[in-house]
């Protein structure tokens, strides 16, 4: 019954299902109720209700053994939910994983490739292990790695590949069959903070310019939420918090003290009085060069107004990055 | 089906250009081809005393002149070692360098997976013994210039399907092991544990059970004995290498009419002439049974472990 579905619908751009949709009609390619799956009497992902709409990038965040894998391995079909339900592209993935392998890219965690094969060598593999054609495999291949950057080296041996170029193969790999989802799990773990560029970089590309969804998993929040458009917090198997990066950290402060980190030119009394009068500062303290402001809400938007006032220039104004770990640290003590 | 075509032609390429099949296809080859050559040599000795040239040919195979076994004893030995060596690390090798979750991520049944490696390696197995076959038969024809008759060309046809079955048993011996130790040296070391104890054990450990199953005293009368060597016979056949040896050398030696003990009794009145094709197969008929089925059933082990597991990155 799927195999005909499957080929009822492939006249639109990307095949699979009509997808089911959320409250304000946006079409939601991952949809799960109550997805539960337990190894003996341990619950790794517990009764689990999370969506993924149709174009943005998903952000599924939690520390290690959190149950983000096992929730992945459930997407794809590759282990069974004790208890639950999912659609992936409209597909059952517990009865249907081949449908949803067909139209799902997956990047594993440690991704590896055959080593004694060179890069393009594998990737005919995947072509072949997919059904296509060798000719359009071979457009496909060359447009995938030319898309990752990795022309040049797609003719080595494997075994030669850094930990950078092996996930950026791994994107070609998803790619070559034409996925209408990918999901990457860790996609920037043991990379360097430019390849982590890079390779987010390429992932906003992919996700734009060929209306990939794209679902991550990391436990690096700092990193990945920059390209996410909706996040999910993930913490001993429950999703504590979903929704947009920005109003989960508005909760998240709500309540909460923020430091803001601010220099200027002079720096004198009359600057720091000045800034003492923005209502919401609480205190102003002199940490060497900066000024650091206790504010009770978000106050930059002030500043630079209240300094210019004081007759003063406006050097430097940063909010201090603690507010992003707090929403980590809140879920996660509160999970 | 493109699943299992892909896995087997990529698993068959990557067996055809491995180092260790490079290195065993030779290893064999000169086994193979020295073994010929001296069973040539001390054949056209004897050949010019007594002019029978009956199954001249399979002697090529089964005689030696005591300075190298023959090729029969060889490949017996390093006919597991091939199965082994081709599969110990066909699935841990692919969990622990990460493929495995790439490739089961893709739109294929997982059974492609296993069955597609077994089959490449099962077309590895016979296309390295029958090459093997081939070129010594070869030499051998080009050294004592007797043809195989037909009866003869069946026995060594039966001979190779024989020893393809036993190395595809090690060889799905060797799968089942992969999958069930995480490392591969793990794998390796128990298939060569278990090859040891087969091959060398076995036979002593037999001799043991015949003991303890039928006391043997100091002057045993003929029905012990042959309740002890009865005994002794059926528990050794627990091993594949005892089947193995008693199916080759069955059907490569017409003239051996029975397995097991014969009284002076079943002698008297017996005609020695060789036995036909057929009924040499019958003889040895169970023991191929049995070595097919000792193959399905680790095949089915491994295949039935390696479909539940969970595979994670």
């Amino acid at each position: 019954m799927g195999e005909r579905a499957f080929t009822e619908t492939t006249q639109t751009s990307k095949p699979g299902l009509a997808l089911p949709v959320d409250e304000t009609g946006a079409p939601l390619i991952v949809h799960t109720s109550d997805l539960t799956k337990a190894y003996g009497d341990f619950v790794a992902v517990d009764r689990l209700n999370f969506s993924v709409r149709e174009g943005d990038i998903f952000g599924l965040l939690g520390p290690n053994g959190a149950g983000k894998t096992t929730t992945i391995l459930m997407l794809l079909g590759l282990t069974e939910p004790t208890a639950g339900t999912m659609r992936v592209c409209g597909f059952n993935s517990t009865r249907d994983p081949l449908n949803v392998k067909r139209i799902v890219g997956y990047l594993p965690e440690n991704v590896g490739f055959y080593e004694e094969l060179t890069g393009r060598e594998n990737l005919q593999y995947t072509a072949r292990l997919n059904g296509i054609p060798a000719q359009e495999a071979e457009r496909r291949i060359e447009s995938s790695l030319a898309q990752v950057g990795m022309l040049e080296a797609a003719d080595k041996k494997a075994g030669q590949f850094s930990r950078g170029m092996r996930q950026r193969l791994g994107i070609a790999d998803v790619l070559l069959k034409n996925p209408r989802l990918v999901i990457l799990d860790e996609p920037t773990l043991g990379l360097d903070p430019d390849g982590v560029n890079q390779l987010l970089d390429l992932i906003v590309r992919m996700s734009r310019q060929q209306k990939i969804t794209v679902m991550l998993s990391s436990h690096q929040l700092h990193q990945v939420q920059q390209i996410c458009d909706r996040v999910g917090i993930f913490v001993k198997g429950r999703m504590v918090a979903e929704g947009n990066i920005e109003e989960l950290w508005k909760q998240t402060l709500k309540g909460r003290r923020l430091i803001i980190e601010v220099q200027a030119v002079p720096q004198g009394q009359q600057t720091v009085t000045a800034l003492q009068g923005i209502e919401g500062v609480e205190a102003v303290e002199r940490s060497g060069e900066m000024l650091l402001l206790s504010c009770n809400r978000d106050v930059r938007d002030k500043i630079a107004k209240a300094v210019g006032d004081a007759g003063a220039a406006l050097l430097h104004l940063r909010l201090l990055e603690h507010g992003l770990e707090d929403i980590y640290f809140k879920y996660f003590r509160e999970g | 089906m493109h699943g299992l075509s892909a896995v087997f032609e990529k698993e068959f390429r990557d067996h055809c250009g491995s180092r260790r099949f490079m290195i065993l296809f030779a290893l064999i080859c000169l086994a193979g081809l020295s073994a010929v050559y001296v069973a040539a040599q001390s054949i056209r000795s004897d050949l010019s005393s007594d002019s029978s040239t009956e199954f001249v040919f399979l002697k090529l195979f089964t005689s030696s002149s005591g300075v190298l076994p023959p090729f029969l004893a060889f490949i017996s030995f390093l006919g597991p070692l091939v199965g082994l060596a081709l599969g110990f690390d066909a699935i841990n090798s692919e969990k622990n360098s990460g493929t495995l979750s790439r490739l089961l991520s893709q739109p294929l049944f997982r059974d492609s997976v296993i069955n597609g490696k077994f089959l490449a390696g099962l077309a590895t197995i016979a296309l390295m013994l029958a090459s093997i076959m081939l070129v010594i038969s070869g030499l051998g024809l080009k050294l004592i210039g007797v043809p195989p008759s037909l009866d003869e060309m069946v026995r060594l046809i039966a001979f190779l399907l024989i020893t393809i079955v036993y190395v595809a048993f090690w060889m799905a011996v060797s799968i089942l092991l992969s999958v069930l130790f995480r490392q591969a040296a793990t794998s390796a070391l128990a298939g060569m544990a278990l090859w040891i104890f087969f091959a060398f054990f076995m036979p002593m450990i037999a001799g043991i059970i015949a003991n303890v199953v039928v006391p043997m005293n100091a002057d045993p009368d003929t029905l012990t004995l042959l309740r002890h060597e009865n005994v002794s016979q059926m528990a050794s056949r627990i091993s594949p290498t005892t089947l193995f040896q008693e199916a080759t050398v069955t059907v490569l030696t017409p003239g051996i009419r029975t397995l097991g003990p014969v009284l002076v009794r079943d002698v008297i009145g017996m005609i020695p002439s060789p036995l036909s094709v057929t009924q040499s197969l019958l003889v040895v008929w169970p023991h191929m049974v049995g070595l097919v089925a000792l193959t399905l059933i680790c095949f089915a082990a491994s295949y039935t472990k390696f479909l539940r597991e969970e595979i994670r990155a």
